[in-house]
């Protein structure tokens, strides 16, 4: 599926922030919002899957192309997991089938087959306050992909985890998207991750939230690994673009405080 | 920068401060505690020291317990009380989670609902008891409704209350795979609100056991109620203290019965 995010626009009160956005997301792309923070990136990914209505603009899709079996074709992952506490893990998967017109059995075959995926399989009768940060977010992954998504929506994802954590998460989201050719629209505020996962990589300025530069990464995900020379020049290249906004953002948090 | 200036001094031990402020929970304490005061009372009244009329001996209100067993009285007076306890409550609860709900989601119940619960919260609810005795007879539908009144309005307050403290991230969470709203409520706010609601049932079922017995005094042939003032008109002391126990007894049972569904609906906790 093809998305466009046509001359997105929004205010909260008084405060602008983002101005005519315009961009598309391509079809088994996956494209990065990186920018500092107070930037709007996280807005911006709530207007493109419906949460939130943009002052001006739309969010279109462009044609009806799904995969098979989709069941909520903008799907998020959020950055606080956003979990039932009184539900299984595989509880918490089963919440997001049970509203749709499935059989028992292909219920539990779809809950098997996104455990699996995520490596989840021995914990799909845990409950989340036994799992780990890293444990928990395969569990909003593996949710995700139960309903078979058109875009993937990320939103920090990586955020609340510890560093090793945050390692292991990359990969194994590098190899899904190498594996799958899942389109999705990945928001963070760490380079390497945009720049080890992202095909395009769309950097925002602030206040307004504007469209400072689109960046395009060539290299496929899957010939990606840690510490390759062509990513770190991306990575540098990015941290140019935004490094100034980044030192006004830090000075302006301290005013507010 | 700091320097140190003392230099050979002997070694001393650092010394362990992060002392008490961590009371622990005892069960043989916790027992030990009923068996002395108990044999103080007795050894009280057994010397003479407490008089028997104001104040009976725990042997003197265990024959009378005793009593009231063996001739059948206090399961008469029990059976009608909890009848009142229960079905009271259960109206207010059922009523209260309504409200309360309606309040907690939507903007049009939300201000005039608030309004009106704050506004009656604070009347205590016996003194509409001669109100509902003339809309509803003396008999049980006033102490029915009393019982239902007093317990409405913290069920309202704590239901609400719940529901404004589910997380919104979860419901966003719902709303993004395009849950219908009816699963929302069933399976997100639900049981999100159901802790408070439930520790709100302990406030309630205490108002209701309170307002129960002040309806039995005011009028009432049976329950635990009439034999607590029947007995203080003719200075049985003995009864009088045997239907209190009865009440705390009561009380025990009911907060047990509460942990025991705390434990069965908020196991993941």
């Amino acid at each position: 599926m093809r998305l466009h995010i046509k001359n997105v626009s929004h205010s909260y009160d008084q405060v602008e922030a983002l101005r005519d956005i315009d961009f598309g997301i391509e079809p088994g792309e996956v494209v990065a919002l990186i920018g500092p923070s107070g930037c709007g990136k996280s807005t911006l990914l709530s207007i493109i899957g419906g949460l939130l209505k943009p002052t001006s603009g739309e969010v279109l899709m462009c044609d009806q192309a799904k995969p098979e079996g989709c069941l909520n074709p903008l799907t998020y992952v959020f950055q606080d997991f956003a979990l039932l506490p009184w539900r299984t893990v595989a509880g918490n998967i089963s919440l997001v089938l049970e509203d749709h017109p499935l059989s028992k059995a292909e219920r539990a075959a779809r809950i098997d087959e996104v455990l699996a995926q995520t490596n989840l399989s021995d914990f799909a009768n845990a409950y989340p306050k036994q799992l780990s940060g890293g444990m928990k977010q395969r569990v909003g992954i593996a949710r995700a992909l139960a309903v078979r998504p058109a875009v993937l929506l990320m939103d920090e994802p990586l955020s609340a985890l510890d560093a090793q954590t945050r390692i292991l998460l990359l990969d194994e989201f590098s190899d899904l998207f190498a594996r799958t050719g899942m389109t999705a629209v990945y928001v963070t505020h760490n380079l390497n991750e945009a720049v080890r996962l992202a095909h395009k990589v769309v950097a925002l300025r602030r206040r307004p939230g504007t469209i400072k530069e689109i960046h395009t990464i060539d290299v496929p995900i899957k010939d990606r690994h840690e510490g390759m020379p062509e990513l770190i020049a991306h990575e540098q290249a990015l941290w140019a673009l935004i490094r100034d906004e980044a030192i006004a953002a830090d000075k302006e948090l301290d005013h507010v405080a | 920068m700091s320097r140190d200036v003392e230099q050979g001094a002997p070694a001393s031990l650092v010394r362990f401060r992060a002392t008490g402020f961590n009371p622990k929970s005892n069960p043989v304490a916790a027992w030990a505690s009923f068996v002395v005061v108990i044999a103080l009372w007795q050894l009280g009244s057994s010397t003479g020291f407490i008089s028997e009329l104001a104040m009976p001996s725990p042997v003197a209100v265990a024959k009378a317990l005793w009593q009231l067993i063996v001739s059948g009285d206090l399961w008469l007076h029990l059976g009608a009380s909890l009848q009142r306890l229960v079905g009271g409550w259960i109206m207010g609860t059922v009523a209260g989670l309504v409200v309360g709900f309606l309040v907690g989601m939507f903007t049009w119940a939300r201000s005039p609902g608030v309004a009106l619960v704050s506004a009656l919260f604070p009347i205590p609810k016996i003194a509409l008891l001669p109100l509902f005795i003339i809309w509803f007879g003396i008999g049980e539908p006033s102490k029915f409704a009393t019982i239902a009144f007093g317990v409405f309005f913290p069920t309202v307050i704590n239901t609400f209350g719940g529901v404004d403290n589910v997380q919104r991230n979860l419901i966003r969470m719902g709303q993004s795979f395009d849950l219908p709203m009816w699963s929302v409520i069933r399976k997100i706010i639900l049981p999100g609100a159901l802790p408070t609601i439930l520790s709100g049932f302990r406030i309630s079922s205490s108002i209701a056991i309170i307002l129960l017995i002040a309806a039995e005094m005011i009028g009432a042939q049976y329950g635990i109620g009439a034999l607590i003032l029947a007995a203080g008109n003719l200075y049985q002391t003995d009864q009088l203290i045997a239907g209190v126990v009865v009440l705390s007894l009561m009380g025990l049972c009911v907060s047990w019965l509460l942990g025991r569904l705390d434990r069965w609906l908020l196991g993941w906790r």
